[in-house]
């Protein structure tokens, strides 16, 4: 599997690092794009880019939960200081680029990540859903 | 392994803090030891059904219960009920609103999303008398 580091992943997009300069050495592995974060629930794991257009503290406690290694906002989209400061106290990469989420997704496509469809860690419920006829 | 109760508080449209139970609950998971595997499907169904509660429950609360054998997440909350169970759980179905959508959320993946991650799932829900909803998932070894 292609590994790629944050600090390759910086330069490829041409993107400045948010949060995370300390953390540019770190290899991801995946990336998962989108702005709907239920999507981004069910599909990345850890060791996956986040690639995202949505700029709101909701994307950091998604990527939090799912354990994602960076999260990259894409057309130039900046972190307010809430944002900031939760993906800090996180200690969560966080990469601000000018390309749209189609370029960036092909950049790093191109540079060997591929998407999280392999990495469906489990499937479905064991004994059904109970409770109203 | 000692059990463990926890309960949290959740409130209605408090967007500013809407998953930081979810959060607390992963770092107890965490600090507990079980595999990273475990922690994320718990984590999701608790985030998704926090969101839930957030956006369409009204105030609510969150349940965590750790006995040797299992991990269960109880959500209640007094919000308007669900009118058709079997729609909420079929992917793509919301009816999330526009705030909700600027948010991110609205997918209708929510309980699918849970149901892939869970091992069982109860629940409990009248239109206009609110939600219970209990997933639970099985322990097998699942530290370290």
């Amino acid at each position: 599997m292609t590994s790629v580091k944050l600090s390759e992943i910086r330069d490829l997009l041409n993107a400045t690092v948010q949060v995370g300069d300390d953390k540019l050495n770190t290899s991801v592995s995946a990336c998962c794009a989108g702005d709907l974060m239920s999507d981004i629930l069910r599909g990345a794991t850890q060791g996956t880019v986040l690639v995202t257009g949505l700029n709101n503290i909701q994307v950091i406690r998604t990527a939090v939960i799912v354990g994602v290694a960076a999260v990259i906002l894409v057309r130039e989209k900046l972190p307010d200081e809430t944002l900031v400061a939760h993906a800090r106290k996180h200690g969560l990469p966080l990469l601000s680029t000018p390309c749209t989420m189609f370029s960036a997704c092909g950049r790093l496509y191109e540079k060997g990540l591929r998407g999280v469809e392999k990495q469906v860690y489990r499937s479905g419920l064991r004994k059904g859903i109970t409770g109203n006829p | 392994m000692p059990d463990l109760e926890r309960r949290f508080t959740i409130r209605a449209n408090d967007f500013v803090n809407a998953g930081e139970v979810s959060l607390e609950i992963q770092s107890i998971l965490k600090h507990i030891g079980f595999n990273p595997a475990l922690i994320r499907r718990i984590s999701v169904c608790a985030y998704e059904s926090e969101m839930n509660v957030v956006m369409h429950g009204g105030d609510g609360e969150a349940l965590l219960k750790v006995s040797p054998n299992s991990v269960t997440l109880v959500f209640t909350d007094q919000g308007k009920g669900i009118k058709d169970i079997e729609l909420a759980f079929k992917p793509g179905y919301s009816t999330a609103n526009l705030k909700h959508r600027e948010m991110g959320f609205g997918a209708g993946m929510g309980l699918p999303n849970i149901k892939e991650s869970a091992d069982s799932i109860e629940i409990h829900s009248e239109e206009g008398h609110g939600t219970t909803l209990n997933i639970g998932f099985e322990l097998e070894g699942d530290f370290g």
